[in-house]
Formats: structure tokens, sequence, C-alpha cells
């Protein structure tokens, strides 16, 4: 009787290691694929080629800033920009002391995004030069991102076409989204399809005040298409700031205050 | 004594035996809640999230409240339960169950509120083949996923000798009912080396569900609290969000409790004394949600901090100061007297405070959600957020569903557990357990 019930705690013993092992190996496979994950290794397939070490900045001198929202215009111009959003939108701001200046606002493209962080599909990404950009391909519309983002850069296709049609799935990726796709999130991309090609942002180009410069923060360099600016100087001679710096979020946006505060 | 047990056996498994003709109305009165609520999820999904009040400053509502309410009144179910049946509360045996299916009944719900909040539900496969663990949702996804089977199992277990019962007893009933209980029996003859299997399994499933639940609406709550946006930006949301589950989840069991005595006649086994009991279980989470509110409000309002100013005025004196208070006072103040006060801490008071508190509780969470993503952190004024009529279809569709999950449930399998009620010792009500000496005093 003992012997028999020692022979089948055997087998048992022999049945659950087995079992044992096998979860235990699915365990390793998810365990890398968990790791693989944590690091962020990049998606090869996603990255475009970007120069070495570029890393693209915006610099906007609040003090040419007249509010016209020229920007605003060429912006959905050139992505065509669904009703409703402006992915660079222009605010009024009262000072205490009465003063009053406009500040534009794009994505502020931050170093530390929280919407990267926050996004649980990897749809919305920091490419090697510091652009964030969204894959309207994978986006699965949880609007994390859009609660997460502390400037309100970010904006939902509430409506429009689900899908897209082929001859628009090819005019369509991350870098240039002129075509837009309900349930997902958009927002300014830096307009990184010009920046590949060495062109300036179209709401650069179209600013009559000559207010907002783009570059370089690896070369040091910013222009406004007519001017070229070090960025450092300029932001150590006029006092350059970022929006929100205690947040943490090292936007790659800065702002020279306006003259008169 | 074998045909007490006989008749209470009997007794307890009537509403399971025999539906009646009011039940199937009720059910159909549900169901076409449900149907409704199904009409406006097709309107969303035809046209998009445009047909809710949800805009790009206040982009979650009403779904994500009750995403949060859901998931935290099923807590109970783990937290609750597992506590007294660790502790060996005798008195908990009638209501273990109730609690236990609330749990497996709100998850469901619950779960289901942020997929119908998704932009590109036909995505949600993305979570599985994109999934970054970085994000909160992905911890939502996992904890949410694994309570859900374990509170399945932990339902389940304890359902084993009450299906054997229902297998052996129900011999009216059609023969595909008869056929799942037999096989969900799994065989259960209640002999001596089957009871020493399933007490162990219960006691590794009682243990093993109580982190489980816990880490659940501890990441529900840090999905807010991984911002950085005033009202959500806080420390201690992980602890606030599981009291805040726990004090409504025993809330819903008390309402449950009183409609099931009164509607399934279990008024034998389901007494003032449990009433009693977890009337001290709530007054004591009220009293622990009170201290983290103060926790929570009193630190941020003593300093004051730039926005957080502006939230905190809107929430004491401006536009969502009658929400605010109303929540202070109908959810928090008023239930703790009435449960503290001997005069108001009959079934009927008990009852009234435990809807207080559920009603308002629900408030709380449409508060933390809304109010936040109201408050302009741009150069802007304050967002609107007023839901339509699809996001209070589907609301209630939600609350109607749930109803509709429970009372079904309730009447294939038995509200109050056999095998664990009939188990104990008969005593007459309110004699041995009845241990408070003031109440003989008065």
């Amino acid at each position: 009787m003992d012997d028999d019930d020692g022979r089948l705690r055997r087998r048992q013993f022999l049945t659950l290691a087995a079992k044992g092992a096998g979860i235990a190996a699915l365990g390793l496979l998810g365990g890398k694929v968990f790791v693989e994950r944590l690091a962020g290794l990049p998606d090869d397939a996603r990255v475009k080629p970007a120069g070495l070490g570029q890393a693209w900045v915006m610099m906007i001198d609040l003090d040419r800033c007249d509010g016209c929202g020229v920007c605003t215009t060429a912006c959905r111009a050139e992505h065509n920009v669904p009703e409703g959003q402006e992915w660079i939108k222009v605010y009024e701001i009262t000072d205490p002391e009465g003063t009053s200046y406009f500040l534009p606002r794009p994505c502020m493209h931050c170093e530390n995004a929280p919407c990267v962080a926050v996004c649980p599909v990897g749809a919305t990404y920091t490419r090697r030069d510091g652009l964030v950009l969204v894959d309207q391909n994978r986006c699965i519309g949880c609007r994390y991102c859009m609660a997460a983002c502390p400037y309100n850069a970010r904006y939902f296709n509430w409506e429009g076409p689900l899908e897209l049609t082929p001859e628009e799935q090819a005019l369509y990726s991350p870098e240039a989204p002129v075509v837009h796709r309900r349930g997902t999130v958009e927002k300014c991309v830096f307009c990184a399809h010009r920046a590949d090609r060495g062109v300036l942002p179209a709401c650069v180009e179209a600013c009559p005040m000559k207010a907002i410069f783009f570059g370089d923060a690896a070369e040091d360099a910013v222009s406004n298409g007519k001017e070229v600016w070090r960025l450092s100087e300029a932001l150590k001679e006029r006092g350059g700031f970022r929006f929100k710096e205690d947040l943490g979020t090292k936007p790659r946006v800065f702002y020279l205050p306006p003259e008169g505060s | 004594m074998a045909s007490d047990r006989d008749l209470g056996t009997d007794a307890l498994l009537a509403p399971v035996a025999r539906w009646t003709p009011r039940f199937f109305v009720f059910i159909a009165a549900l169901a076409a809640v449900v149907g409704w609520g199904a009409y406006a999820y097709g309107v969303q999904l035809q046209h998009g999230l445009v047909v809710t009040a949800m805009r790009d400053t206040v982009s979650w509502g009403l779904y994500i409240s009750n995403f949060v309410f859901f998931i935290g009144i099923s807590h109970v179910g783990a937290l609750m339960s597992a506590i007294l049946r660790l502790t060996k509360a005798e008195w908990r045996r009638p209501i273990t169950r109730m609690a236990e299916a609330i749990t497996v009944c709100s998850l469901f719900v619950g779960a289901s509120m942020p997929i119908i909040d998704l932009g590109r539900p036909d995505r949600l496969l993305n979570v599985i083949l994109y999934g970054r663990i970085q994000s909160a949702i992905l911890w939502d996804f996992l904890s949410i996923g694994t309570y859900l089977v374990g509170s399945l199992l932990f339902f389940y277990l304890f359902l084993i000798p009450d299906l054997a019962i229902l297998r052996d007893r129900l011999t009216s009933i059609g023969r595909l009912r008869r056929w799942i209980y037999r096989k969900l029996a799994l065989g259960w003859s209640g002999a001596a080396d089957q009871r020493r299997r399933l007490e162990r399994s219960i006691g590794i499933m009682t243990i093993l569900i109580l982190p489980i639940a816990i880490s659940v609406h501890t990441v529900v709550s840090w999905i807010f609290a991984m911002t950085l946006r005033v009202g959500w930006n806080s420390t201690i949301f992980g602890p606030y969000f599981v009291a805040g589950a726990l004090f409504s989840g025993v809330a819903s069991v008390l309402m449950a409790m009183a409609l099931f005595a009164h509607f399934y006649k279990l008024e034998r086994w389901i007494t003032p004394l449990h009433f009693r009991h977890l009337a001290y279980l709530l007054l004591v989470l009220d009293l622990v949600y009170i201290y983290f509110t103060l926790n929570e409000y009193l630190t941020v309002s003593y300093k004051s901090e730039g926005t957080e100013a502006d939230l905190l005025a809107s929430l004491y004196g401006g536009s969502y100061a009658s929400l605010f208070w109303t929540i202070q006072l109908g959810g928090l103040v008023i239930p703790a007297f009435l449960l503290a006060s001997r005069r108001t801490r009959t079934t009927l008071g008990i009852v009234v405070a435990a809807t207080l508190v559920n009603v308002t509780m629900w408030l709380k969470r449409y508060l933390i959600v809304v109010s936040t993503l109201a408050t302009p952190q741009m150069p802007t004024g304050w967002a609107s957020y007023w839901p339509t009529w699809v996001e209070w279809s589907i609301t209630a569709a939600a609350f109607a569903g749930f109803v509709l999950l429970f009372s079904l449930l309730s009447r294939v399998v038995p509200i109050v557990s056999v095998w664990e009620t009939l188990e104990t010792p008969e005593t007459p009500p309110g004699a041995a357990t009845e241990h408070a000496p003031e109440e003989v005093a008065a």
C-alpha cells in the first residue's frame, strides 16, 4: 500500500516537473519579449534614417510675434489639418502687469515626452533626431497621450473616414500626415518630411514677422529663412526659456521673451 | 435535523429551481436597456466619437468614470470575501458568494468600458501585438486580465459543492442545464480526499487573490497618477483608490443583500446581524476614505500652487463645488453619522447609507476624471463637458448589464452558498454570534 502510494507520488512528481519545465520555458520566452519591450529597442523598420547627431529644435521670438495666425494657416495648408485642430496654436497671454503678448505653441517634441511614455502600443515614438511622431496606422485611439500632454498639443480625429483608400494610404507616412483617419491622434510633426529634405517647416517659412526659427541644436544654429542665429547665444542674450520647464519634459521648443516684459 | 437541512437547501435553491414570470419581465426590461445601449454604441461606431461630448481638452468622460467605478466595486469579492475567510469570520458564510458574484459581473462590465472608449476598437489587438510595458494601460491590461481569471476561479472553486447539490437535487429542469451542472460539478461527491483537495485550492486562491486585487485598483489609479496633471499628480492615488474601491464594494454588497433578502426570501440567512457587521466595516472604510481625502486635499490646499489652486478653487467654490460638496457630505459625512448612531444603524438606515455611498462614489470618479481634464493647462478658459445621449445610454446599459448579469447568475447558482451556510452548526439568529453587550442593554 505504502509502496503503491510512493510510486504514484513519483509519477505525479515527474508529470509535475515536466509541466513546470514547460511553464518555465514559456515564462523565459515571455520574459525575453518583455525585457526587449522594456528596453524600448527600436523597431528599425519604423525609424527613418536621419542625419548623424541631428537634433531638431525650434526657437520662437515672442517679441516679434504679433499673433496674426499665418503660421496656423500655413500649417493647415501643408498638412491638410482637419477642421478644429491647430497644430500650431497661437495663445494670447496677459501678464499680471497687464501687458499682453502672443505665444505660438507647436508640439514641443519633448526629449522626455510624457505622450511617448504612456502610449500603450508604441504608436507615438521618438525618432533618432528627437522628433516625436504618431503612427496613425497603429494608434488605437485610447487618448492617454492627450491626457498626459501638458501642452494640449495633441488632437483627436473625432470624425472622418475610418479607412484610407489605397491611393491615400500610399500618400501617408507618420512624417507627412496629409491624410487623416477617424479614431486616431495627431499633432505637429515639426514638418519632418521637410526637415528630411533640408527645408524649413511651413510655419517658419510663412511667418511674416520672421519670429519662428528652426534648426539643429547639434550645430547650435537656427534660421527663420532670412537670418541664421547661434541658438546658445540667442538664448543667453535674450533670456530664452522653455514652456513649463519645471515639469522636466525638456521641450525642444525655446522661447525668447517679449522685450516689454 | 436532516429534514431542517433539506428544507434549508430547498429554500436556498428555490430561485434556481423555479424562474418566476416576474423574473422574466425583469430580465426583459434590463435587456431592453442594454439593447438601447448597444444601439447607441452602434451609432458611435458608425459616426465616431464625435457623437460623444468628449473633445480635445476633456478627452475622457463618462466611459472612463464608469470604468473606474465598476473596477472599483469588483474589489469586494476578493478583498472582503478573502479577508473574512482568512480571519475565519463565521458570519460571512451567507454573503461571500454574493460578493464574489459582484466581482465577476462588475469586472466584465468595467473592462468593456475602456474598449467602448477607444477610437479604434478594431485595433484592440495592437495592445498585445505592440504592447509597450512602460505604459500604465499595459499594466491595467495585465492586472485586470489576471484578476478576471483569478476571480472566476475563486468564484468557481466555492461553487463546486453547490453545483453537485444542483446536479443531485434539480431533477425537473431541462436536460441541457442538468448536463452543464453535471459537467461543472466535476464529479463532486463530498468524499474526504475531494474535500481536502478543494480546501487546499481554496486556501491558495484566497491568499493569491488579495495582492492581485490590490494591484488592480492601484494600477487603475496610476493611469491618472502617472501624468503631470493637477488633481491626478498625486502619490497617494494607489491606496486612495483601493480604499475607495473597497468602500463602494462593501456598499454594493449591502445593497445586494437587501434586494436578495427581500426578493428571494432569504431573511433567514441574511439577517440584521449581517447588515450590522458589514455596517461596521463600511463605517471604518468611510473613515479611512475621509482620512485619505483630507490628506489629498489639505496638503495641496495648504500650498495652493499655481494651477492646483485653480482646480481647488473650482472644487471648493466654483463650477464643480456642488458636485464636490455633495460627495463629501452625501457620500462621506452623512453615511458616517447614519452608520455610527445606533438609532439609524437599522437595516433600512444601513441600506440608505450604502446607496448614498455608491451614488456619490460614482460621482467622485466622474469628478476626478472630468475636473482635472477641464482645468486649463494652457492660457485658455475652462473646458466644458456634458455627456450626450449616447454616453448616457451606454452608461445606463452598463448598470443594467451589471444587474442583468448578476440576476442571471443568481438564477443559475444559489446566491447564498448552500454548502458553506448549512455547514455551520445551526444557531438561532442573533444568539451565539451576538456578542455585543450594549445591544442587550439597549
